[in-house]
């Protein structure tokens, strides 16, 4: 396979994931490095370096996006990225001193986890009466716009967020993902900031946590921009293009059936970790 | 002029992502090209890790081969205008969030940016 065909290859891929990511909410960036390590036998570093590009790229196209709709909310965002951008940089110089084998055995075990967590139910919680005092001197409590008008919620559990969201931080620092799914679940749940709220200002937080991480993985020359170009530009264009159907599709079975394919990308990548071919 | 309200912030930030990330592909996608056009044919190779050439990994050697049209130091000049898009979104709202006079939040914008130049110089100049 010359440079011309892998490119077009990797790019239809990349396109798919982009495609396949924003219409379910799972991200691109959870596919990209199983499918370029796997299919494409990249080495996983490189993959990763590749995957973090994109995820910058996706984020900062969607987030463009859903800034209009006055959902995302920056001081809840701001707050936290200090803490997923210090995690993003831990996450980063970990990467250098773990063998391919132990990353890849980590990301399948993730890729379980948010296959699964985006399935699950989501009760939505009723915002307590009590304001919280972190989440007020924070002045994070807002509003956002429902089809009754305005309406207003209250955040908690401020230090218990801010925790996951280093831990969300440390994966994709570690991995090249955007670890949209364990943010989500850091507002979400702990912190009971409304779904909607918490999708938006998550993908918000992507790009900024992803950029940390990316000039430690550039310096140590794990980013190849000949690898770089086919998947930036296609999760870039797959994403936009998801982005468009999201509100016509009917995300249900699609979901399903791309938590499956992660699964399968998990047993795969966790046998391949563990019995060295990676 | 009008007032530094959230929304209005919001809504300048978008516009930054937004133009950031279009400069950035469209400059990746000539690099890109031109990398195709000038080596498509030869055969690449990923599957052995041996790490980029240094003058791929820090910006006085990307920008010099990018000014001398080499199709790789390109791609890498469009990798670092992406890395600057949430750069400089959290920089941008460090002065909104000081327009508002909002004390606090200044502090938290600058402590994120500090952890991203630290990131960044990493990379040298």
């Amino acid at each position: 396979m010359n440079s011309l065909e892998f490119s077009l290859l990797v790019w239809l891929g990349s396109l798919a994931a982009g495609f396949l990511g924003s219409l379910t909410g799972l991200g691109g960036g959870v596919v990209i490095v199983p499918l370029l390590a796997l299919r494409f036998g990249v080495d996983i570093r490189y993959a990763i370096g590749a995957s973090l590009v994109s995820v910058i790229a996706t984020s900062s196209g969607a987030a463009a996006a859903y800034v209009k709709e006055g959902y995302s909310n920056l001081r809840i965002g701001m707050f936290l990225e200090i803490a997923t951008t210090i995690g993003a940089l831990a996450g980063a110089f970990l990467a250098a001193r773990m063998s391919p084998s132990a990353i890849a055995v980590i990301f399948g075990v993730v890729l379980f986890y948010s296959a699964y967590l985006s399935n699950r139910p989501r009760p939505e919680h009723p915002s307590a009466a009590r304001p919280d005092p972190l989440a007020a001197f924070l002045r994070m409590d807002s509003t956002y716009p429902t089809t009754e008008g305005l309406q207003s919620y209250r955040v908690h559990n401020v230090p218990g967020g801010f925790g996951l969201m280093f831990v969300a931080g440390a994966l994709s620092g570690l991995l090249g993902i955007g670890s949209g799914a364990v943010k989500v679940l850091a507002m979400d749940q702990v912190m009971r900031i409304p779904f909607k709220v918490s999708t938006t200002t998550s993908n918000f937080m992507i790009g900024v946590t992803a950029a940390a991480s990316t000039g430690v993985y550039l310096s140590r020359g794990y980013i190849d921009p000949v690898l770089v170009m086919p998947v930036m530009l296609g999760t870039l264009a797959g994403s936009m293009l998801g982005a468009r159907v999201l509100t016509r599709a009917k995300s249900r079975i699609l979901r399903i059936v791309f938590s499956l394919v992660i699964l399968a990308l998990g047993v795969e990548l966790i046998y391949n970790g563990l019995t060295g071919r990676l | 002029m009008r007032a530094w309200t959230d929304e209005r912030v919001e809504r300048m930030i978008g516009a930054l992502l937004r133009w950031g990330v279009i400069l950035a592909a469209a400059v990746i996608l000539a690099g890109g090209a031109m990398y195709l056009v000038r080596y498509g044919s030869t055969i690449s190779d990923y599957r052995v890790f041996r790490g980029e050439p240094s003058d791929l990994r820090n910006v006085s050697g990307i920008v010099k081969g990018a000014v001398s049209w080499h199709s790789r130091g390109l791609i890498q000049l469009g990798l670092l205008l992406l890395i600057a898009v949430p750069v400089a979104r959290v920089a941008f709202s460090v002065v909104a969030f000081a327009l508002q006079r909002d004390r606090t939040y200044v502090v938290v914008t600058l402590i994120v940016l500090a952890v991203l130049l630290y990131s960044l110089t990493r990379v040298g100049p």
